[in-house]
């Protein structure tokens, strides 16, 4: 197979570069595997390893610094047997660390060559996550201070399925990147390299030398046993061919007249656990049954199963424009935690609010109108109170009638949970308390 | 007469759908998050790709990649991930890569209150990028804006290969509401024009045209993408007549359609002396103002902007021609204030603001207005 180098634009690296050795061998490794420009993507990012989608005759892809694994993630769901090669220095990989992490956890098919030469060539040589604490670089002794990162350790553990250690001066650099590209999984070659324009102006290293400490590190040479496993894109696909089609949400015919006119609101004031927004989607869907218009707005705290929980609907038979509510219709307070938090509403009403009110549960000064109820004597758990006092506000008819009550029940559950629910609205009095 | 109960966000998810959106990836973040939620029921289903991305950077990095495979692509976060988006963002405005990015606002600044409104990203979104190159952003007032504004971020996506924000509040976003499917006025959709040249450049424009066709990356043709100031050819350039060529295409092919996709409502009454302006989910209690002034015989109009960016200019003059006073409402500390008096400057241009995580009231407007 052909070359796929652009020998219109030949490598641009400095004399002695590492790179180019490994830009040539990844030449080989994909005309060996009889690759096609138009079968392969090269994604880059930035340092001197990012020039290398300028090289090839290959589909290209060139980002923003220790992005490249992200662009290329997009790339590989998008088009599947596209083969995706990226290319990250050691600086990208200390950038991009959350994107390496990422990459390995999930094993979609994707071949990443590190061109690892221990400092950032293109800005000046500073330290990078790999350089050895004891070189001489451009950041001063700053890199004497931190500890150089073992990309392939961190690799396996995060769960790589492949990875392998090598020198960019290797003979059989192209087998080595052609079994990495053959690999079905996430594949990654931790090169070792020289970057003559900074690192070995005040460091020595030969390829000897690479050799050497390469001998004295753990081997990676490959496919790592215990992490093996299902391809992400290829398990993701099949995960999903098994899904039914989701269709929107089916819309509500109004058949109900509401048993008032005009706009009405309503808070109900709760606690976590007291099925609040259940509750607050059920009143809405009972104003779905008879043509008005809603809103619901839920308020409740970021730990979901403690404190207040809020919910404040509007009914209208006219577009619901500001959405706020300032002069409820009806209050609910089934909890201290949810009356507490709106505690400002009750000194402004006047006696056309109803406050159905909870036994046991106080509220501020009001001249409201109040209807108090004790839910626990007639039977219902806590977690029931809200819908049995939405039953108690239909049977009033206020702001809904029980029919609109009972149409939206079986709107919203199904099966056992609707038994149970029409049941339960059915039991609930209108009893007042003693 | 039929309804659907649905907060904004799913009006989104659904709206994005209805577009072929066929790739999501998302950070969670309040109140953003039912985007996500919604999409990963609806999109893997009808065979698009939907991904919780490891951050908001890698999530739009993703959605990049996708789009330029060829996918309908969107992403979505909150003030936070927003910044985070910021440099991506720079990359598909000069790279010029189709994307919707809904912004669902909440109180800043920095992490501010996950569950509290606000409308404090608006000039973020327009320059929380390198190069201040101009961006297109909607602001949705309801559920049903939701829907449609959606339908047209990704037209407009398409059509002029760059990001469009949707820039959502958590008060919408959050917030269930009852619409009629039926009734939705949904664009016709338009996809990107895909290029049949036999030598294809990725980034050259045809006669009379501002904005490059598109080959996706892994098709039978070569393509090339990068973030580097580039050539048509897709390589990096340094001859400057290129280049500025390259960067005043991307500010007209912009600006000079602004007309094409001012979305707005306007009430203009003729004995009006004041004119509202206003937008995102305050323009409804300006609306119930509006409504209110009217019946009492005391009107006044009101311009609800839905397209923020590039600034409706035209419009605004148009709709301002009468009023002697123009008053601006808006959930931050007046950032389109700012635009509304630069371009009505012999106007008396006033303005009330409220960033404390609740709603401007009617009643605060009116008073505001002076006609309580
Ligand atoms: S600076 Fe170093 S990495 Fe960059 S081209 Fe020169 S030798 Fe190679």
């Amino acid at each position: 197979m052909d070359s796929l180098l652009n020998t219109g634009r030949p490598p641009v690296f400095c004399p002695g570069c590492s790179h180019e050795r490994v830009a040539k061998a990844l030449d080989k490794a994909l005309s060996n595997m009889g690759l096609t420009g138009d079968k392969v993507v090269i994604v880059s990012d930035i340092g001197c390893s990012g020039l290398f989608d300028t090289f090839f005759n290959t589909h290209a892809f060139h980002g923003l610094h220790g992005r490249a694994l992200t662009y290329a993630a997009g790339i590989k769901l998008a088009k599947p047997d596209l083969n995706v090669i990226v290319t990250m220095g050691d600086g990208g990989i200390g950038i991009g660390g959350a994107h390496l992490l990422a990459a390995c956890r999930r094993n979609l098919n994707l071949t990443l060559l590190i061109l690892n030469n221990f400092n950032f060539g293109m800005t000046g040589g500073q330290f990078s996550v790999t350089t050895p604490q004891e070189a001489q670089v451009g950041s001063a002794f700053l890199n004497r201070l931190e500890k150089p990162l073992d990309v392939c350790s961190l690799a396996r553990s995060a769960g790589a399925p492949y990875v392998s250690r090598c020198s960019s001066y290797r003979n059989d650099l192209p087998d080595e990147i052609e079994q990495a590209v053959r690999f079905e999984g996430f594949s990654l070659i931790d090169m070792w390299g020289i970057c003559p324009g900074r690192y070995t102006k005040r460091n020595k290293l030969t390829p000897q030398i690479i050799d050497e400490s390469l001998a004295g590190n753990e081997p990676f040479t490959g496919v790592i046993k215990e992490n093996l496993r299902k391809e992400y894109g290829l398990h993701y696909r099949e995960i999903v061919s098994g899904l039914k089609k989701v269709s929107p949400p089916a819309g509500i015919n109004a058949e109900y007249a509401p048993p008032e006119p005009g706009r009405r609101e309503v808070v109900i004031l709760g606690s976590a656990g007291q099925r609040i927004i259940t509750s607050g989607d059920i009143l809405c869907t009972a104003g779905l049954t008879a043509g008005l218009k809603v809103t619901q707005k839920n308020d409740y705290n970021i730990t979901v199963l403690r404190g207040p929980s809020i919910s404040e609907i509007i009914l209208s038979p006219e577009d619901i424009g500001f959405s706020g509510i300032e002069k409820p219709s009806v209050i609910i307070a089934l909890a201290h935690e949810g009356v507490d938090r709106r505690k400002y509403l009750f000194g402004n009403l006047d006696e056309n609010t109803l406050i159905i009110r909870i036994k046991g549960i106080d509220i501020p000064d009001t001249q409201a109108t109040v209807f108090d109820i004790d839910l626990k004597e007639q039977g219902f758990k806590i977690q029931d109170w809200a819908l049995a006092s939405l039953a108690v506000m239909a049977r009033l008819n206020k702001v809904i009638s029980f029919d609109m009550l009972n149409a939206a029940i079986k709107h919203v559950f199904k099966d056992k949970i609707l038994e149970s629910a029409l049941n339960l609205v059915n039991r609930a009095e209108l009893k007042k308390r003693d | 007469m039929s309804s659907c109960l649905m907060e904004g966000n799913e009006a989104v998810a659904w709206g994005a759908l209805a577009s072929g959106c066929r790739f999501f990836a998302g950070y969670p973040i309040t109140p953003a998050t039912t985007i996500f939620n919604t999409l990963l029921k609806i999109i893997p289903p009808a065979g698009g790709i939907c991904m919780q991305g490891e951050d908001e950077i890698a999530s739009i990095g993703y959605c990049l990649g996708a789009s330029m495979a060829g996918l309908k692509s969107m992403t979505a976060t909150s003030g936070p991930g927003l910044s985070l988006y910021s440099e991506q963002i720079s990359f598909a405005i000069g790279s010029e890569i189709p994307l919707v990015i809904v912004d669902v606002q909440r109180l800043g600044p920095s992490t501010g209150s996950a569950t509290r409104g606000a409308d404090g990203d608006v000039q973020f979104m327009r320059w929380g990028n390198s190069g201040g190159l101009p961006v297109i952003v909607l602001a949705p007032v309801d559920v049903a804006d939701c829907f449609v504004l959606t339908m047209h971020a990704f037209n407009l996506a398409e059509e002029f290969r760059c990001p469009v924000f949707i820039a959502s509040n958590k008060e919408i976003a959050m917030t269930k509401e009852s619409f009629d499917p039926d009734a939705l006025i949904k664009p016709a959709i338009i996809d990107r024009i895909v290029s049949n040249e036999e030598k294809f450049f990725p980034f050259e424009v045809k006669e009379g045209c501002l904005v490059p066709q598109f080959l996706p990356i892994g098709g039978k043709t070569l393509v090339r993408q990068t973030s580097s100031t580039h050539g048509d050819d897709g390589y990096i350039t340094t001859d400057y007549n290129v280049i500025s060529r390259f960067q005043n295409r991307l500010k007209n092919k912009i600006d000079s359609a602004a007309g094409s996709f001012a979305f707005h409502e306007s009430f203009i009454e003729e004995e009006a002396d004041t004119l509202i302006i206003t937008y995102g989910v305050t323009a409804r209690a300006a609306k119930a103002v509006y409504d209110e002034q009217k019946k009492l015989g005391r009107p006044v109009s009101l311009l609800i902007l839905k397209t923020l960016w590039p600034v409706p200019e035209k419009l605004i003059r148009d709709k301002a021609e009468t009023a002697n006073r123009v008053f601006v409402f808006e959930m931050n500390m007046g950032q389109y204030y700012g635009e509304i008096r630069r371009i009505l400057p012999d106007k008396k241009v006033e303005f009330l603001g409220r960033m404390d995580g609740r709603l401007i009231s009617p009643r605060q407007i009116t008073e505001a207005l002076g006609n309580g």
